[in-house]
């Protein structure tokens, strides 16, 4: 099956400058795992778009690095 | 991987938390595992706490019976009485081993618990505005007890030897590792079909329900020959628009807060969500004095700052920067409401997995619990008594079976369906599929419910079993995902069959058939169960309605049928 790229607005943010290297909380906490760690830079990103806005990720990070925005389509 | 267990639970939120504690205290030398699809630590509907229990029968506010009088009411009249009192009768012990486990409940300066009037008739919404750290104090309790916990990896189906209960099997969604578990006793406790209809915004995980619950319970019981009840009594519940989370009368309520619609009167004695109360909802949103709203712009400053502390520290916190990005504050502003999606769920309305009052399924060896088993407006409090009263129960069934053999042919087959989408990674991802299936729903399932609608519908969801063989997954977590979608179109095939099959209406817009508009108790004041035939249909039958425990007066009866405010009350009470 042929491959297409979009563009999306991802509702979790993570501050890669406050991000711990090596911590993994939010991608543990998540419920849907929708995070996951840059092996290269061993920080934490969104890797997909199933979000609940439910918030364990930005209230468990010791960094205070991440924030959780209403998704687009419901803003 | 292999395990064997003495007793498994699947599903480590709320009800499958407290199984697990208490089947472990109940047997500390023998193996308890506790299967969750994400991590415990966050998992279930009360990822962030809770912030009430909505349905607490406390010794001086309530009598069991009087609680079990306002569900049979409040339900139309279909319930297992029994398995009601069994809940009432226990939930208050509950409640306190939860506050000796360090949850906190609103007590009064006196200390005790401190309930408010949200139901028609009782008291028995108990508010935990410092509800948030519900699963910290369940983790570290399952912890200390030493129960075996497995995170990531999500049960597809049951494992059965001779009709006993003999495992599940599954799969690591992080590493796809087929993993079969042998066990004596298997409590599911995997929540509600909360991603059945789709929400009005189009967001596939933007749904009432923890979107993690996609119905796994309730197929993963068909699949295994249990009964399940009423599936046509839908859950449909009153949300803020968009965001589609609580409002949240029942916070708002014992405040001053309440429904209106947009000429700002009340239109509804009672903000308890019931399927009556839902209709009179569905009306007034649908007539010229629509839309509805949530209003508490009346109220002191002070009470609404105290609202704001515990609607957007609990519950569904992030509603707080839901109103704050348009701008919107319940002190100038009423907050819109609309209806979300259909799905299942038990533990707002009354459909799930047939137990009895010791949480048994039809099933030997096989128990229910929270918001998939077929206890009626369970809640919160519900699971959690539930959980407990399964894990009593099973703890005595396993010391009187022996070991089950697992029959490798059932293994096979499993570990075939669910890896081949990783065989076929150009196959239709999950997401359209899995939007396709559920835009579906939302054409031809949503109530008001029209006999033809519904018939089509049943052809898409039996034609999608093709796109579900089709679809590809190109890494384990995609594979959750497709595996999701089978339990989806599963709990859709039900859903259509069982509205079909009851030829009436009942439980107000839960299940309002447009030919069929009335209740019609000659035929259909009976529990409809449904369950898989071995030649893999689904057939019904009608389950008689037990003699009630707890008679009802005549008064009682008219009670939730007359939810709405008729004019002239309107104006005077019109704030
Ligand atoms: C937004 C919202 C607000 C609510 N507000 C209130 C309230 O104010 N008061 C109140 O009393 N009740 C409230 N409820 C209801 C209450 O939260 C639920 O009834 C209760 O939490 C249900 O517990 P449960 O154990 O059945 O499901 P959950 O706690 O959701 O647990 C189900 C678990 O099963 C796991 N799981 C699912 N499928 C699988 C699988 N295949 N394999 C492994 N694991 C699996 C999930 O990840 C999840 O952890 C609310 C519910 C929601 C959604």
């Amino acid at each position: 099956m042929p491959q297409a790229t979009q563009h999306f607005d991802l509702p979790v943010v993570v501050d890669q400058s406050k991000c711990i290297e090596g911590c993994r909380v939010c991608v543990e906490v998540c419920p849907l795992d929708a995070l996951a760690i840059n092996p290269d830079t061993r920080k934490a990103y969104m890797a997909r778009d199933e979000c609940w806005y439910c918030t364990p990720c930005q209230v468990d990070c010791p960094a205070n690095a991440v924030t959780v925005n209403i998704p687009y389509l419901l803003r | 991987m292999e395990i064997i267990t003495e007793i498994l639970v699947i599903g480590g939120g709320s009800a499958g938390s407290v199984a697990a504690i208490k089947a472990k205290e109940a047997m500390p030398d023998r193996t308890v595992l506790l299967l969750e699809k994400a991590n415990i630590r966050r998992s279930g509907a009360i990822t962030m706490g809770m912030d009430g229990l909505n349905n607490a029968v406390m010794p001086g506010h309530a009598e069991p019976e009087d609680y079990v009088k306002e569900i049979t009411l409040a339900n139309d009249g279909i319930v297992n009485q029994r398995a009601l009192l069994r809940y009432a009768q226990n939930s208050a012990a509950m409640v306190s081993e939860l506050d000796s486990w360090g949850v906190k409940f609103q007590k009064t300066s006196t200390g005790e618990f401190d309930m408010k009037k949200v139901h028609h008739n009782g008291r028995y919404v108990l508010p935990m505005p410092e509800g948030y750290d519900l699963k910290k104090i369940l983790c570290r309790k399952i912890r200390r007890v030493g129960v075996r916990v497995e995170n990531r990896i999500m049960a597809t189906r049951l494992i059965l030897d001779a009709g006993r209960i003999a495992g599940a099997m599954g799969f690591n969604t992080r590493t796809g590792e087929f993993v079969i578990i042998r066990a004596k006793a298997v409590i599911l406790a995997c929540g509600a079909c909360g991603r059945l209809g789709l929400p009005a915004s189009g967001y596939l995980y933007g749904t009432y329900e923890m979107p993690t619950n996609a119905g796994d319970g309730y197929s993963m019981a068909f699949h295994a020959g249990a009964e399940l009840s009423n599936i046509e009594c839908f859950q449909i519940n009153p949300l803020i628009k968009d965001y589609n989370g609580p409002a949240c009368a029942y916070v708002a309520g014992p405040f001053g807060g309440h429904t209106v619609n947009a000429q700002g009167h009340r239109f509804i004695q009672c903000d308890y969500w019931s399927g009556q109360m839902m209709m009179e909802f569905y009306r007034e949103l649908h007539s010229g004095k629509g839309p509805v709203y949530l209003k508490m712009n009346h109220l002191a400053d002070e009470t609404i700052s105290e609202i704001e502390r515990i609607m957007h520290t609990t519950e569904r916190p992030s509603r707080g920067l839901f109103h704050a990005n348009r701008g919107k504050s319940y002190r100038h502003d009423m907050v819109e409401m609309h209806i979300s999606e259909i799905g299942l769920c038990s533990g707002h309305s009354a459909s799930g997995v047939w137990i009895n009052e010791n949480g048994e399924t039809t099933v030997p060896g096989l128990y229910a619990a929270g918001d998939m088993a077929s206890i009626p407006h369970n809640y919160l409090l519900g699971a959690f008594t539930f959980g407990k009263i399964c894990a009593q129960h099973a703890v005595e069934y396993v010391k009187t079976v022996s070991e089950p053999k697992i029959d490798p042919a059932q293994v096979e087959a499993e570990r075939d369906r669910v890896l081949r989408p990783l065989s076929q990674p150009d196959g239709y991802p999950h997401h359209q599929v899995e939007y396709k299936l559920r835009r579906m729903v939302n054409d031809y399932l949503q109530p008001p419910k029209l006999t033809t609608r519904m018939e089509i519908g049943l052809e898409h969801f039996i034609r999608a079993k093709a796109d579900l063989d089709q679809m590809g997954a190109r890494n384990p977590h995609d594979l959750m995902r497709a595996m999701e979608a089978h339990f989806i179109r599963d709990c859709a095939e039900m859903a259509a069959r069982a509205s079909l099959n009851r030829t009436e209406s009942r439980w107000g817009l839960y299940h309002y058939r447009v030919e069929y508009p009335v209740s019609d108790n000659a035929n259909w004041f009976v529990h409809q169960n449904l369950r898989r035939t071995p030649d893999g249909n689904m057939e019904f039958i009608k389950r008689p309605v037990a003699p009630y425990v707890v008679p009802l007066e005549k008064d009682d009866r008219e009670s939730y049928s007359r939810l709405r405010i008729d004019e002239s009350s309107t104006i005077t009470q019109a704030v």
